[in-house]
């Protein structure tokens, strides 16, 4: 629950720390939020440019397919595969922090290097999808996608879904690129000298935060 | 500084256990397989049952949903002073009107189109309409 603040204190005229958080994590918080936006803009242009086509590609028509299984007609168990490895590195992800706050320098290594495994499995998961929509025909401004009731779609379908799942592929790799680095500095012991874990918590806000953009991802593109 | 990094620290010690984290694990997994019997049983349903407009409701709420625990629990946001958490949520509140507006607009642009481009009204409405127009027009 949230804490209470005292009432009665001047809590704002410097030297004390009114939100109790430490900066560079407040400050993550703070570039969380404007990114939300960024990724908000390219959702809604998404939304609105929908709104604005009379027909549409059907999301079970085109995402049906899964690997080693060929034609098979398996609409949303691929991409709910990926859901499930973001939903399990983002939870291994608070077991590091956790293990942090108890100053368990050999569990964080643990957590982070599942963290950092479901990461490159959620990319390498992208990588087939993107290359086998490629296969298929589909790549910004080339759509071979009929809408659902069959006219000819235009490319916005298929220049939306590079340029979103492109722009979030691109979060999860920098974001795995951050949890390296805090890897690597949990196992020079750096954080243990500090005696405190924050840098692994504002590295676990931005990849959580790529957890939830997915999930707007997911129903944006697969679902609706 | 370090004082305040401190006492940061000691307040989350005490409020961290590692049960939130599962039980908010097994919403996220218990909604997203929630979504997919709905799709799947408006697959083999072709797409009678739920109806799509509900089944997108539904979808979005549950959307939220996921947003809110992952946020609020994973994120921890729930658990940090008041003031800090309406210093991230009250701009959030910016999207409410930044969807309404898009979309309102993406909509109307799609019916105003519909009704004044002729290519449209000739290629794809006329075809539908023209048994019952062909006698009204000799």
């Amino acid at each position: 629950m949230a804490q209470a603040v005292p009432a009665g204190q001047k809590w704002w005229s410097g030297g004390k720390s009114p939100f109790n958080v430490e900066y560079g994590k407040l400050m993550m918080w703070y570039f969380l939020m404007s990114d939300s936006f960024t990724f908000g803009a390219f959702l809604i242009s998404y939304g609105s440019i929908r709104f604005a086509t009379n027909g549409w590609p059907n999301p079970n028509e085109v995402f049906k397919a899964f690997p080693f299984f060929g034609e098979a007609n398996m609409p949303l168990v691929f991409v709910s595969l990926m859901t499930f490895i973001l939903i399990m590195s983002s939870v291994t992800m608070v077991l590091a922090v956790a293990s942090g706050h108890s100053g368990d320098q050999k569990k964080v290594t643990f957590y982070m290097i599942l963290t950092i495994l479901g990461g490159f499995a959620f990319l390498g998961c992208q990588a087939w999808e993107w290359s086998h929509l490629h296969g298929e025909g589909a790549w910004w401004g080339r759509n071979p996608f009929h809408n659902a009731d069959g006219t000819v779609a235009t490319t916005n379908f298929t220049n939306f879904f590079f340029t979103i799942t492109g722009f979030h592929g691109f979060h999860v790799f920098s974001g795995v690129i951050i949890n390296i680095i805090m890897l690597i500095k949990n196992l020079r012991g750096d954080f243990a000298r500090k005696g405190h874990y924050l840098m692994i918590e504002k590295a676990g806000l931005y990849w959580h935060f790529v957890d939830l953009v997915w999930v707007f991802v997911f129903t944006c593109f697969y679902l609706l | 500084m370090s004082s305040i990094e401190t006492a940061g620290h000691d307040n989350a010690h005490a409020s961290f256990d590692t049960r939130p984290i599962w039980r908010t694990f097994w919403i996220l997994l218990g909604i997203t397989l929630f979504e997919l019997t709905l799709a799947t049983i408006h697959i083999k349903t072709d797409g009678r049952f739920p109806p799509k407009l509900m089944l997108n409701g539904v979808y979005l709420i549950l959307t939220c949903a996921k947003a809110f625990y992952i946020i609020a629990e994973f994120m921890h946001l729930r658990h940090e002073i008041k003031n800090m958490i309406m210093t991230i949520a009250i701009p959030a509140c910016l999207f409410i009107w930044f969807i309404v507006a898009f979309l309102w607009d993406g909509s109307s642009y799609n019916q105003l189109r519909n009704r004044y481009d002729r290519h449209y009204a000739e290629k794809v409405l006329a075809p539908k309409e023209a048994p019952a127009e062909n006698p009204a027009k000799p």
